[in-house]
């Protein structure tokens, strides 16, 4: 069943992008930052979570524990230290993204080189569980059926946190307009440091969840970087709800591409999709207008 | 009219003495000195051709190497069946034509989506390139034996580089140039002036592209053997970018000045430290993000304003550059 299998594939595929992207959906839609080295957190994270398991025998569920809250505090860091000077010193959003994108362009060649010093080129791959469940006939793995599960727990609770919470509606405020939240009493510095760094363990925890069902290297950041952009902009930034739908298509349309027309062309597809997207809608599928 | 500054006429000669330094190299130096040339002259090109369009603009496009790339291949493909100038020119109309289909999608989006998309453009075509060349090609790589020395690549690049200083100055001073300015100080604003801003951000684009495609095609000689990682090596966009930066898109002759540098810099940095080469990138490209943010070309100006309003009135009004974008 050449449909069923591409069609769980493209699920699983798409819940994970979606993920990746709400990460970045946070960073670039409150904190205002275009994050270029977001796919190497995500790197550095599954090698991370190799190191923990081949070396220290510690599972990766349990890896997810003890890296997210690392990664959290390393992204407040970055945000404090090195973004906010930046957010200081540009005149608009729009000068903002170019130095944003410029600075986090440089940490992208640090992190990847440190992980290169570390680990090297190879590709490594780690077995958690190795069972397979038959769904409808068609296979699928045991350990991305888990991925996927917490990755669905950890979006939900992403959403909660959002909608439901006093913090996390300071978070969509000053998402919409950073300078009426500072209106309203919000800190919008320490908002804008709280979303960088809540991304940045969004992304380690998807680093340590995709580590256990796909093979991975150090130079492989760059594409998750940019499938996690085109997920966050299509589905309109600071939207999570955008970045669950777009995941989920664009997991969907390489699964497609990949089963019916050709692998070597499900990037070709990815990007044709973006740029359908974009000129129709270039706010993204549920941006606001002239956002 | 065609009035002359002090500046502008120390820049043509300048530039002549800079050509014919060029084309007497080849006669002193050795091998190693005229592959640093033409490392130099091609990320010269590059760097310069992408401020002609990002910096005025400031669309930040990280498509550099999809022309370079294609450039290369138009010479991998047809290098042996076509005479060596047609080669160059369709290498250089296939890049033009490229932009202008990219542009004319693409170019009316603003800021960040245009730095994404130029970002996944290089790695578009290589993928589709790839896929073509393995599974209706045959084969992934190519071999390109062309007679073609080195000291010829430096004459190509040298006329190359003459001709893209000539034509950025003349679109600088132009109504093209002005309406690009325009655009990358307010876009809205130019299109209530009257300025077809698709029109003129299609067109510059598409010409650096054309200069970016000759030197792929131009280099291309130098490696026997091609194929679409070594073509389309996101690297050369981001050093092109580094190199742009630092030496301050602003101006013609900024990118030049980040040039010298990085080359430098790049070639130390491989044959020292091959390990460390990524991580000292990224820290220099940090370093110039946040200590440098106009570039040199914007320390100079800056130290030479200083001057001149310290001893006022010993240059012609005409010499002092104008505030804001370009």
């Amino acid at each position: 069943m050449a449909f069923l299998d591409a069609l769980l594939n493209g699920l699983t595929l798409g819940g994970m992008y979606a993920l990746v992207a709400m990460g970045l959906t946070l960073q670039y839609g409150v904190a205002r930052i275009m994050n270029l080295s977001y796919g190497e957190f995500l790197i550095a994270a599954a090698f991370a979570a190799f190191w923990l398991f081949q070396v220290q025998a510690i599972n990766p569920l349990l890896a997810l524990v003890l890296v997210v809250p690392v990664a959290f505090g390393a992204n407040w860091l970055i945000y404090q230290i090195m973004l906010h000077p930046l957010v200081k010193r540009s005149r608009d959003r729009g000068e903002l993204e170019v130095n944003s994108i410029l600075a986090t362009f440089g940490l992208l060649f640090v992190i990847q080189g440190l992980v290169l010093l570390l680990f090297g080129s190879n590709y490594f791959s780690y077995t958690y569980i190795s069972n397979v469940f038959i769904i409808a006939g068609s296979p699928i793995a045991a350990d991305r059926l888990l991925a996927v599960g917490v990755a669905v727990v950890l979006g939900t609770a992403l959403y909660l946190l959002l909608v439901r919470t006093r913090p996390g509606t300071a978070l969509r405020a000053v998402s919409v307009d950073p300078r009426a939240a500072q209106l309203a009493g919000i800190d919008v510095r320490a908002a804008s440091a709280m979303a960088f760094a809540l991304g940045g363990g969004l992304v380690a925890a998807s680093g340590v969840l995709v580590s256990m069902f796909t093979t991975f290297n150090a130079s492989m950041g760059v594409v998750f970087t940019m499938k996690a952009l085109i997920v966050v902009i299509m589905g309109g930034a600071g939207h999570l709800m955008g970045a669950l739908a777009a995941g989920l298509i664009l997991g969907l349309v390489e699964s497609f591409v990949a089963v019916y027309v050709a692998p070597g062309l499900t990037l070709a597809a990815t990007f044709a999709l973006f740029l359908i997207v974009l000129l129709i809608r270039p706010t993204g599928m549920m941006g606001r207008a002239g956002a | 009219m065609m009035a002359l500054s002090r500046t502008t006429l120390f820049g043509g000669v300048l530039l002549l003495a800079g050509v014919i330094g060029f084309a007497l190299l080849p006669g002193f130096v050795g091998g190693y000195g005229l592959s640093m040339a033409i490392n130099f002259l091609m990320f010269a090109i590059l760097a310069t051709a992408w401020a002609m369009f990002s910096g005025p603009s400031g669309y930040v496009s990280l498509a550099t190497v999809a022309f370079f790339g294609i450039g290369a291949y138009t010479v991998a493909v047809l290098g042996e069946r076509l005479p060596w100038g047609a080669v160059l020119l369709l290498a250089a109309a296939i890049a033009f034509l490229v932009a202008l289909l990219v542009g004319l999608s693409t170019l009316r989006l603003r800021g960040v989506y245009f730095v994404i998309f130029s970002f996944g453009l290089a790695e578009l075509i290589r993928q589709v390139v790839n896929w073509y060349e393995s599974t209706q090609a045959g084969s992934v790589g190519r071999y390109v034996f062309l007679d073609i020395t080195q000291e010829q690549i430096v004459w190509q690049l040298t006329a190359v580089l003459a001709l893209l200083f000539i034509v950025g100055w003349l679109i600088e001073r132009s109504r093209v140039g002005f309406a690009l300015r325009m655009i990358g100080d307010d876009e809205t604003v130019a299109l209530h002036c009257g300025v077809n801003i698709t029109l003129i951000k299609v067109l510059v684009f598409s010409l650096s592209a054309a200069f970016m495609a000759l030197v792929g095609a131009i280099v291309a000689p130098r490696w026997t053997y091609l194929d679409p990682s070594i073509a389309f090596n996101p690297n050369i966009s981001f050093q092109v970018l580094i190199m742009a930066l630092l030496g301050g898109a602003r101006r013609l002759y900024g990118p030049l000045l980040g040039v010298i540098p990085m080359v430098l810099l790049f070639e130390y940095l491989s044959t020292h430290f091959p390990h460390l080469f990524s991580v000292l990138l990224g820290v220099t490209f940090l370093a110039i993000v946040y200590l440098v943010p106009h570039g040199v070309a914007g320390l100079i100006e800056g130290y030479v304003q200083r001057y001149r309003k310290r001893f006022p009135g010993k240059r012609a009004e005409s010499d002092i550059p104008k505030e804001g974008a370009l």
